[in-house]
């Protein structure tokens, strides 16, 4: 039968991504550009498509419109299909009880019925704002293997770092015997990717359950997990190797895009046996007239000033004498003679004037204090006049006149 | 908008001018400019016209082309009423394969018989262009004309399928075909329109008469008796008649002005490949030159286009050349006025140059 599904993917995209500042303005962050032509929620779609998962629900609640627009029909990804596909699933109205998502577990709780409609196995949580590949395939394999009732993907961060995730306590054959959100005094560095597999009937009991408590927080990592594991339900962890990024802040987002660059990059984009799809935007090749090095440029690129370990995204303009260094330029700016972007993200139909300064240069911009350490950042559409000065770590969401 | 009107693309007419690159592929599916496919260019036509209905008329070798147009998403043109209709050869009334364009036209009379569309496009797909077929069909209704053939006064290269002149009011009086190209007189750039019903009735004609050409057993025969004007086209064409005409034309978007007008509106349509952007390294270094997606640049590159996919090792200099997708080119190299076709791999410490009215060409899928 053509409509049941072994497994299906709930994938969370109703962020605000409020780290993010003006980035996130008017877009979920998982439809923020990455990467010169990809926007973030490109890398979960692709792990889909590419692990063979062809059935995807995405929930959208904050600022949906770019990523509606964006995700579509799922065309870009292969996912426009007769039975499944991807369909965007955001709160709706019910007869009794109507209300926006109020929490990861919430938001899937709402859409039982969707994921009822292929009669999965399986279901696979995962959330659009991570920046890696993956075998989701794998992982099921190996839920499958162990008759495990969730299985969490997991992979070893630096300890000082473990206090910010959900850390996962395994006993040596992975199976998890605790689970501690975000612990000040951690007892191990297997954090959690936020990347699930539940047998479906176990997912859907405890959704219920959750649902009916009044006193949960109606979150995967703070109630359903938790409670899965104290109900004895078999919990495994899969151990992940490989690039995988949260791009939630300005500063991890700026490493993520530099990530890309340099021969033997941190995450490497040319791949072919898993490829990133995209929407790709209609546009000529680059045109490269000026000093290009050390960086990536999108179609559509007109160069004729200096790029220098940036990452440039579709459509840009960096005209004559005009100079790019540091920065992540996302698409359709325009950077005009004689303007200087330093250590900055840019973001999309931005025009910098003739002669204007953007940022400081990345040694001097490191030592300034601040939200975005130093990261100058520019929203979606902003104006800076001809000569015009955006200081080292600002964030702008007003023209600069 | 156009009048309701269906278009027609010739895909293989006028292959064996550059031999080189149809050996694999018919004109139309010929890569060209970094991204784009020489059909791109009428097919983009077309749909910006409003055209929804486009028959594209195969002949051999149209694997690539199919490959390339697929549904015709890419360019709006998968459609449930019309869209892109591929016409293999040997259908209707054809027995065998077609040599011109008449004879193609007899293989799909079915597809205009179908469709009720006043008017009819007829594009041939070697050229590289941008005009608005909306224009020349109004021109058409205008004119009351039966038949109007666009035309442009310049001369890409010496060769041209067929040239006229005109009275003062562009009707057309004198009609030569195979001919070198001629400052002097008008250069037919391979489109023309015609009602549909009287289209058909030429069709129909020329099975019962053994018409072979559309040229001279239509055109030219029939020249005092139609109303057969021409339509002034000034914008950017270039005619890929042969290699060198090939080479000139992609090296013509290096200029700045005819860049912005064929890809400035950002209004011709391809086929998308998900490749990752364009990568150029430390070692790098890139003047006046088109680089696609997913090119990887660890030399120099200059005066060229790059395709898709192209890789370029370190202490190598390629100037002056075109390359196709998915090439790589070895460490200390040098390249120079050189056309290199898809998927050839050149190994560390070539060196080949050609000259520019004859470059050196690398056929698909070579190893030097």
């Amino acid at each position: 039968m053509l409509n049941k599904k072994e497994c299906v993917a709930m994938l969370l995209a109703g962020g605000q991504g409020s780290r993010l500042f003006a980035l996130t303005s008017n877009i979920a962050k998982p439809a923020v550009s990455f990467g010169a032509k990809y926007r973030i929620i490109d890398f979960t779609l692709s792990n889909c498509i590419n692990s063979g998962i062809d059935t995807v629900g995405v929930l959208t609640q904050y600022q949906p419109l770019v990523l509606n627009e964006y995700v579509g029909n799922g065309q870009p990804w292969d996912l426009d299909r007769t039975f499944g596909g991807v369909h965007i699933l955001s709160p709706y109205e019910a007869k009794t009880d109507t209300s926006w998502y109020k929490g990861t577990a919430n938001a899937i709780y709402q859409n039982i019925r969707f994921m009822k409609n292929y009669d999965p196995e399986y279901v696979l949580i995962l959330s659009g704002d991570h920046i890696y590949k993956m075998d989701y395939d794998k992982m099921l394999e190996a839920h499958k293997a162990a008759g495990a009732d969730c299985t969490i993907a997991c992979m070893e961060v630096p300890m000082s770092e473990a206090p910010r995730f959900g850390i996962l306590n395994t006993n040596p054959d992975g199976t998890i015997y605790e689970f501690e959100e975000k612990p000040a005094k951690p007892k191990s560095n297997l954090a959690s990717m936020g990347i699930y597999i539940f047998t479906a009937s176990k997912l859907f009991k405890y959704l219920e359950l959750d649902n009916e408590d009044p006193k949960s927080e109606k979150d995967f990592g703070k109630n359903v997990l938790p409670a899965m594991l104290n109900a004895g339900e078999k919990m495994l962890s899969y151990r992940f190797q490989g690039y995988w990024k949260d791009v939630g802040t300005i500063t991890s987002l700026m490493e993520g895009n530099m990530d890309l660059l340099g021969l033997e990059p941190n995450f490497e984009l040319h791949d072919n046996d898993r490829v990133i799809h995209s929407r790709s935007p209609l546009a000529p090749p680059a045109f490269i007239g000026g000093d290009v090095v050390n960086s990536i440029v999108a179609n559509g690129d007109e160069i004729y000033g200096k790029v220098l370990n940036s990452v440039v995204g579709t459509n840009c303009v960096v005209e004559e004498g005009a100079e790019v260094i540091d920065s992540v330029l996302m698409g359709n700016i325009t950077v005009k003679k004689g303007a200087k972007v330093f250590y900055s993200i840019i973001d999309e139909e931005v025009v910098i004037g003739e002669n204007a300064q953007i940022g400081e240069t990345k040694e001097k911009a490191c030592k300034v204090e601040g939200k975005t350490a130093g990261i100058s950042v520019l929203g979606r559409g902003i104006k800076v006049k001809a000569g015009g000065k955006v200081a080292a770590g600002d964030i702008v969401d007003k023209d600069v006149l | 908008m156009a009048a309701s009107t269906v278009g027609v693309i010739f895909s293989s007419i006028n292959d064996e001018y550059v031999p080189e690159l149809t050996r694999v592929r018919s004109i139309g599916s010929v890569p060209y400019g970094g991204r784009y496919r020489l059909v791109d260019f009428p097919l983009s036509n077309m749909v910006n016209a409003g055209i929804t209905t486009v028959g594209v008329i195969t002949r051999n070798n149209y694997q690539s082309l199919m490959d390339h147009l697929g549904s015709g998403k890419y360019w709006d043109l998968a459609r449930k009423d019309g869209g892109l209709i591929l016409l293999p050869p040997y259908s209707d009334e054809s027995e065998t394969l077609y040599k011109n364009r008449l004879e193609a036209l007899k293989s799909c009379t079915s597809f205009l018989r179908k469709s009720n569309a006043d008017y009819v496009v007829l594009a041939d797909a070697n050229a590289v262009y941008k005009l608005d077929y909306s224009k020349i069909i109004d021109y058409h209704i205008k004119n009351n004309a039966d038949i109007t053939l666009a035309y442009h006064e310049h001369v890409f290269d010496g060769r041209a399928y067929m040239t006229f002149r005109t009275d003062t009011d562009e009707r057309i009086n004198e009609i030569e075909v195979d001919t070198a190209a001629d400052y002097e007189r008008k250069n037919y750039i391979g489109v023309m329109v015609f009602r549909r019903s009287h289209l058909l009735s030429i069709i129909q004609n020329a099975i019962k008469c053994g018409y072979k050409s559309l040229s001279r057993d239509v055109l030219i025969r029939e020249l005092p008796n139609l109303r057969i004007y021409g339509y002034k086209y000034e914008g950017f064409y270039a005619d890929i008649s042969s290699l060198s005409a090939y080479f000139k034309a992609n090296m013509a978007l290096l200029d700045c002005k005819i860049r912005n007008e064929i890809y400035g509106a950002r209004d011709i349509y391809t086929k998308v490949n998900d490749s990752p952007p364009a990568k150029i390294c430390d070692t790098g270094k890139i003047k006046n030159s088109l680089i696609s997606d997913g090119c990887l640049i660890e030399g120099t590159v200059e005066n060229c286009v790059l395709f898709r996919g192209v890789k370029v090792g370190k202490g190598t200099v390629v100037r002056n050349c075109v390359i196709m997708s998915e090439t790589e080119i070895g460490e200390n190299c040098t390249l120079s006025y050189v056309v290199c076709d898809k998927e050839t791999s050149i190994s560390d410490g070539i060196i080949l140059a050609g000259i520019e009215s004859q470059p050196y060409f690398i056929h698909k899928g070579t190893n030097i």
